[in-house]
């Protein structure tokens, strides 16, 4: 069965009802939100599984490779701008600025999308070779400034709308699917993010996962077993990008908007909340994570302007006292981490 | 068009940015290199004596009252805060006080828009600083400048001296190196701790108070200079104060250089309307490219900390 491949078919009886139980959750949601009347619910719950994918894909790096990338951010904007720009010029009807040839960009999802994870792997391999020379500390800040760099490069580039960012005109296509649906839409993102979840378990598993898992807990050790330690973790990095730049083409067609603030370091910073709010090193973790903060921002917004003053502590409380996340909570002795 | 004069003049604001930089970063750095905590909210402590001084000098008429409450308002902020929740987190993981002081970062944003309203605030320079002096012949350079310039310098020979020569100093070097020989022979070391976070604290606080009368006091500032002052970190070597003072220099200088005279050696290369976007996107990333090409070329920073 499907959820067995996810979460291991040797896992406790507790974790197979709560992933079951979140599964169905997942699928009803467009039925749950006609039921009640609301249906902007669906809405919500398309970002939440946006923001899940992004946060599973810094996962991978994080709870398991303990590669603490400060600028998850970049490549989730990267995504969203290839999308973005493909979709202005095509709209535009004008030729593709800084590539060869006279290419007037695509709305076709399955063009846009691949480009927006390959560029967005791109830029994580360049990324990733340079920062992942130096660890602790310093990655957590180069990756950081890396991220900032590409802030301010898109500010300053007048053609893609600079500091006002991109509106895009027409979402993506895809043959017989209308994506303007908000259901259609829905199921999309549903599809996309447990394929990755299915993809990024099986990775986990793997000996590639292993050996990842290995560096996370003693590098000197997995070197010392004559592991290409760096080649292992640059190729996770690039695959988590590659993922986060999915997430941004998805959330470029939810938005239906780009701007640089999706590339800013507190975005990044909200990625890594999900992650941990939900519980690292499990892949269903940041998918709970990513639930949770959305609705609580969401919630609390209802309630009051000024609800980051609770969403602040809150946080703070989180990290002193509830150290295995939402995951550890629900699944309770069982959860492991990487 | 390049001169003597105006490279002298953007060589004065260069160091001044610089000076400004180090106040911040003496304090982040301090705290990393003795706690071994990651404090994102140090830039929320900058923010808030931007504030306090904003508001006090407009109440009273008096800059130099301003600063003094914005010294205490910071230190006291900053020395609440660690005794009331970053002091659990010296022995966590790097993660979970970047996650912890990120919330602190939301909330105190949230609590200035609350207390001092979403508008920034203007603050006028002292009248006795407000004028220009013209040492550089044919170039008037505001005084007040001069004085953030002096004040930096200053502190930074007041921090060298309190390390170096005090008891305290001696103690911070101890605990920096040696923490639990230093608690075991009778040092009270957290106690020690909400001092030197306390200290740090007042620094950034000062930072805000004298950035006051040449930004806009708002809320976000602080973000702005925290990730800056990172990079200066990061640069001069995490913990190490000299470190701290040549990277913010090196930052000052890059920074306000590429700024300034980037446009100008664009405009000889390329075509005005190419050249402005060129100048423009490269100067504001030139910091970053800095960090980069450091840490490649040194991976743990320029200088070492103590006990590293």
């Amino acid at each position: 069965m499907f959820l067995n491949k996810i979460i291991g078919a040797e896992a406790s009886l507790r974790t197979k009802i709560v992933s079951l139980v979140g599964l169905l959750i997942l699928f009803t949601v467009p039925l749950l939100a006609n039921l009640f009347d609301e249906p902007f619910l669906v809405d919500i719950a398309s970002r939440i599984l946006i923001y899940a994918l992004v946060a599973v894909s810094l996962d991978l790096i994080l709870g398991y490779g303990g590669m603490v990338s400060f600028g998850h951010g970049a490549f989730l904007g990267l995504g969203a701008y290839v999308v973005g720009i493909l979709t202005h010029h095509s709209y535009e009807g004008t030729a593709v600025a800084f590539l060869p040839g006279e290419w007037q960009g695509t709305t076709q999802a399955f063009i846009q999308w691949p480009l927006a994870m390959i560029f967005s792997g791109l830029l994580a391999l360049i990324i990733g070779a340079l920062s992942l020379r130096t660890t602790g500390v310093y990655f957590i800040m180069i990756t950081l400034a890396f991220a900032q760099m590409l802030y301010f490069f898109m500010i300053s580039i007048p053609t893609y709308g600079g500091e006002d960012g991109l509106n895009i005109w027409e979402r993506s296509e895809i043959p017989l699917l209308d994506l303007y649906d908000a259901k259609s839409f829905y199921f999309t993102c549903l599809i996309l993010l447990l394929l990755c979840l299915w993809c990024c378990s099986r990775i986990v598993k793997s000996r590639f996962g292993m050996v990842l898992r290995g560096c996370r807990q003693n590098e000197v050790r997995m070197k010392a077993l004559g592991y290409p330690v760096y080649r292992y973790k640059l190729i996770a990095f690039v695959l988590s990008g590659m993922i986060a730049g999915l997430a941004g083409a998805l959330l470029a067609n939810h938005t239906e908007f780009v701007g640089p603030g999706l590339m800013h370091w507190t975005g990044s910073g909200e990625i890594m909340i999900m992650v941990i709010l939900g519980g690292m090193g499990s892949l269903i973790g940041p998918v709970l994570g990513s639930a949770a903060l959305l609705m609580m921002e969401e919630v609390l917004a209802g309630w009051t302007e000024h609800w980051m003053i609770f969403l602040g502590p809150m946080l703070v409380l989180i990290v002193l006292f509830a150290r295995k996340g939402l995951y550890g909570l629900l699944i309770g002795k069982g959860a492991d981490n990487g | 068009m390049l001169t003597i004069e105006l490279f002298l003049e953007q060589s004065l604001n260069g160091l001044q940015q610089g000076v400004m930089l180090f106040l911040m970063a003496a304090g982040l750095t301090l705290v990393f290199g003795i706690m071994h905590l990651i404090n994102l909210a140090h830039g929320s402590l900058y923010m808030i004596g931007a504030y306090v001084a904003a508001s006090v000098t407009q109440a009273s008429d008096s800059f130099a009252l301003g600063i003094l409450a914005a010294l205490a308002a910071a230190g006291l902020t900053g020395m609440l805060l660690e005794f009331s929740a970053l002091r659990r987190l010296y022995n966590r993981d790097h993660l979970d006080q970047v996650l912890a002081t990120f919330g602190m970062i939301l909330f105190f944003n949230e609590l200035v828009k609350i207390l001092w309203g979403p508008q920034a605030l203007f603050l006028s320079t002292p009248e006795l600083l407000s004028g220009t002096l013209e040492f550089i012949p044919g170039a008037p350079y505001p005084s007040y400048r001069l004085f953030i310039i002096g004040a930096g310098l200053v502190v930074a020979l007041l921090l060298r001296h309190l390390i170096i020569h005090t008891r305290v100093g001696m103690l911070i070097r101890a605990g920096a190196t040696h923490r639990e020989m230093v608690g075991a022979l009778g040092v009270n070391i957290d106690q020690l701790y909400t001092i030197v976070f306390g200290l740090g604290a007042m620094l950034a606080g000062l930072a805000g108070a004298l950035a006051g009368p040449m930004l806009a006091v708002e809320v976000g500032m602080g973000e702005k200079i925290l990730i800056l002052t990172f990079v200066v970190i990061i640069i001069g070597g995490i913990g190490s104060v000299r470190g701290a003072l040549v990277g913010a220099l090196l930052v000052g200088m890059v920074d306000t250089y590429g700024r300034a005279f980037l446009p100008t050696i664009m405009r000889e290369l390329l075509d005005p309307a190419s050249a402005d976007t060129v100048a423009a996107s490269v100067s504001s990333v030139a910091i970053y490219v800095l960090m980069a090409v450091v840490l490649i070329w040194k991976p743990r920073g320029l200088f070492q900390a103590y006990g590293s």
